[in-house]
């Protein structure tokens, strides 16, 4: 212990530092021990030197949320006692092919100097990483205490990795694989998971797509008596889902199988007695192939749930009214389009605790209404608890975001997406400039923000002048000039996380944000008017920022056709393939 | 609903070496300044990619547009079929004339038209015999099915795979009673 730190001294009021009081080293540990919040932990760590060292021995986990803005040494060297790592590589464009593979986000190097600075590492989190199944096995061999793995839109793995993973984690509480660009080579990698092996909380498999050995899965779920949360494949049957079910009427989430095949009435009973028998399940995912034959077989736990996750089913209104008025303490619901209107309207009669909306299209290409302006306002008006929304839609209005806006004030996500690039309000022909011009006026919480449709300048300058809590904002086929970016960086103090594409912005718009960039995460830009020349100029002016060009084949070498500019500390990328130029 | 096989027949601008499912072009706004509506984008992008003479794609043909990912979009889209492919086969009923009882063949397990007249002579004991264009059915029977337009066409038109996803039911007629138009 450091003695200067031990002492107490006494009690001094302004800012002279020989009489300010100095806690001793032991209280700050214990202290901050029951600070869990990465951003707390981060001021903490600003206040003083001392502070900043007891934060950083005692810091338990650490979010690094671009993997290039720092290295491993320099986590490492700075937190000693890590456990768990949340780490975030390639910028979300890539989950909508706008970033070559090979591009980078190699979560070996990671791993490597893990290994040796943190042989206790109970848990790591991956989103947007190249992970490979060599790497997975090095996991798997080289951290004894390793206990949770998650990866959200990850790719490079098979599950031959996913076997390694099974074969030697003895403790293994989690396995959470998610959307991943997963390559399904069949096989049995359930079955690996050693017989003595119950320490499983969380197993979710959902978007896997080869079946798995059913006996193994079963004995599993038998033997893991603190098992949570299920998220099984589509390859799991009904009739197999009430056997797991009965066998684990603990759950808190289940996602289920599909509901393809027709039971005979006995299982259907059978089924229906082990959901009621649930008494845990606060979320439902999945409902693959479902219509109103077998869903009832879920209502019986409808009445607890406040997460419904249907988005991998095309149901349509008759169906989501069904489940949704026996459903009303729903707090998060995800659909498909094929509700439509009338579906949203269901959402609006019996939701009225509803915080989120999600609603995803069937298929984007196809012409069909899916969900408009309508459904939004129905929504709306039932549920003014509504924070968070993710709306993708052919036609939309200004009026009715605008009412929108009115019916619930308190929107932190605001996420709308006219599906047709450019598309003007469609009974009026104007552009949605006033819709979000309403949104960012009345929600004075907003912290995201997708916009869509066609949108002038005046749409931005609305988010420079209003949007004074935005964090994150995403642009596509918007905006007539450099102006128009220039409002948003110029006036919106908060961001962190810009994204934009098909622009007509350029150099000015690009180095109108030098000031905010010190503070930003990232800006993404592509397909706007940025040319080379700008590139390195904002490079020139900011040399702890990474201005990453990555070059098309053919095309203007001039022009910048997409542009990663992020802060870090660790120097330009030591990895970067031979299309990304660092300038 | 268009249940055609769009890689077989669109062409694509797609990035060299690039291995996207969806028929996609990069679009290009790199000189426009202007407000762009999607007609117009579309004529400004088949004009800068003059090169390729491809027919100007629609407008929803944008790299990675609408945001969805790739996970969700196969799994959505692959819904748009009528019958079930889920690894359940394609079921569908077959009759035929004179014959007792309906049966049922399932589609997936057929390779082509040749296998399937194949499977369903086993299954009739009778002689279907092969399908020629210019002469039709050489033989006492020939297989129709009804699309999924509801519409009674003649077994062997179309691609097979084609065929797999508009089959609803098939029925073995006499071929006196086939009607050539």
């Amino acid at each position: 212990m450091d003695p200067a730190a031990t002492g107490v001294t006494v009690a001094g009021t302004g800012a002279d530092p020989a009489k300010t009081t100095m806690f001793p080293e032991e209280f700050l540990k214990r202290t901050f021990s029951l600070i869990n919040s990465d951003k707390d932990r981060n001021s903490v760590s600003l206040v003083c030197k001392d502070w900043y060292n007891v934060e950083r021995m005692s810091r338990r986990h650490v979010s690094i949320r671009n993997c290039y803005s720092v290295s491993p040494e320099i986590v490492t060297a700075r937190f000693p006692a890590i456990r768990s790592v949340t780490l975030k590589g390639k910028p979300r464009f890539s989950d909508f092919n706008l970033v070559p593979d090979d591009w980078g986000a190699d979560v070996q190097p990671w791993l490597n100097v893990f290994a040796t600075a943190y042989p206790f590492l109970e848990e790591l989190r991956l989103k947007r990483m190249a992970v490979s199944d060599e790497s997975l096995e090095f996991l798997a061999l080289n951290f004894d205490d390793f206990k949770a793995l998650s990866m959200l839109s990850c790719e490079g793995f098979s599950t031959l990795g996913l076997e390694a993973i099974a074969t030697h984690c003895k403790n293994l509480t989690e396995l959470d694989i998610q959307e991943n660009g997963i390559d399904d080579l069949g096989g049995d990698w359930l079955s690996y998971f050693p017989e003595n092996l119950t320490s499983l909380e969380v197993l979710n498999f959902s978007t896997l797509t080869s079946e798995v050995s059913f006996d193994a899965l079963e004995s599993l779920v038998s033997r893991c008596k603190s098992l949570r949360v299920l998220k099984v494949n589509r390859k799991i049957n009904l009739e197999q889902l009430g056997k797991l079910l009965v066998l684990a009427p603990q759950l808190i989430e289940l996602g289920t199988g599909t509901f393809l095949e027709e039971l005979v009435s006995g299982s259907v009973n059978g089924l229906e007695n082990a959901f009621s028998k649930c008494g845990n399940l606060v979320t439902l995912s999945s409902f693959w192939d479902a219509t109103l034959l077998h869903l009832p077989v879920v209502y019986p736990v409808c009445g607890n749930l406040t997460f419904l996750n249907l988005s991998y089913a095309n149901i349509g209104p008759d169906e989501l009214e069904q489940i949704l008025s026996r459903s009303k303490r729903l707090v998060r619901l995800w659909v498909v389009d094929t509700v439509g209107d009338k579906g949203l309207e269901a959402v609006g009669s019996h939701c009225p605790l509803l915080e989120e909306l999600r609603v995803f299209p069937v298929d984007p290409f196809d012409q069909q209404l899916g969900v408009t302006d309508s459904g939004l306002v129905a929504v709306s008006k039932g549920c003014p608890k509504l924070h968070y929304i993710l709306y993708f839609c052919q036609r939309m209005t200004n009026a009715a975001v605008i009412t929108v806006a009115q019916n619930c004030p308190n929107f932190t996500h605001f996420r709308l997406c006219i599906m047709n690039p450019s598309e003007p309000d469609y009974l009026t022909n104007e552009p949605m400039d006033e819709a979000f011009g309403a949104i960012v006026k009345t929600c004075t919480k907003l912290q995201r923000l997708s916009v869509s449709g066609l949108l002038t300048d005046l749409a931005f300058e609305y988010i420079g002048r209003y949007a004074k809590n935005l964090e994150t904002l995403s642009v596509a086929f918007a905006g007539d000039s450099d102006l128009g970016m220039e409002y948003v960086m110029r006036g919106c103090p908060k961001l962190k996380r810009v994204e934009i594409r098909d622009c007509p912005f350029g150099d000015s718009a690009l180095l109108s944000g030098l000031t905010q960039y010190e503070s930003m995460r990232s800006l993404w830009m592509s397909d706007c008017n940025v040319t080379m020349d700008g590139c390195k100029k904002l490079a020139e002016e900011m040399s702890w920022l990474n201005v990453e060009v990555i070059k098309d084949e053919g095309g203007d070498d001039r022009l910048a056709n997409k542009v990663y500019v992020y802060r870090t500390v660790a120097g330009p990328r030591k990895d970067a393939p031979p299309f990304v130029v660092t300038l | 609903m268009d249940l055609i096989n769009f890689e077989a027949t669109e062409l694509r601008l797609g990035l060299p070496g690039s291995t996207d499912d969806q028929p996609e072009i990069k679009s290009t706004t790199s000189h426009k300044t202007n407000k762009r509506s999607s007609s117009e984008m579309v004529s400004s992008v088949s004009d800068e990619h003059d090169s390729s003479r491809s027919p100007p794609p629609t407008k929803a043909q944008v790299v990675g547009w609408p945001p969805v990912r790739s996970y969700r979009k196969n799994i959505l889209q692959g819904k748009k079929n009528d019958q079930a492919e889920t690894g359940s086969g394609i079921y569908i009923k077959v009759s035929m004339d004179g014959a007792p009882y309906l049966r049922k063949v399932d589609l997936k397990v057929y390779q082509s038209y040749g296998e399937l007249m194949k499977g369903l002579q086993d299954m009739f004991k009778c002689i279907i015999g092969l399908y020629s264009e210019m002469e039709g059915y050489k033989s006492e029977y020939a297989p129709t099915y009804e699309d999924k337009d509801g519409d009674w066409m003649l077994v062997g038109d179309v691609p097979w795979d084609m065929f797999l996803t508009s089959c609803r039911r098939l029925r073995i007629m006499k071929s006196s009673e086939v009607i050539e138009s």
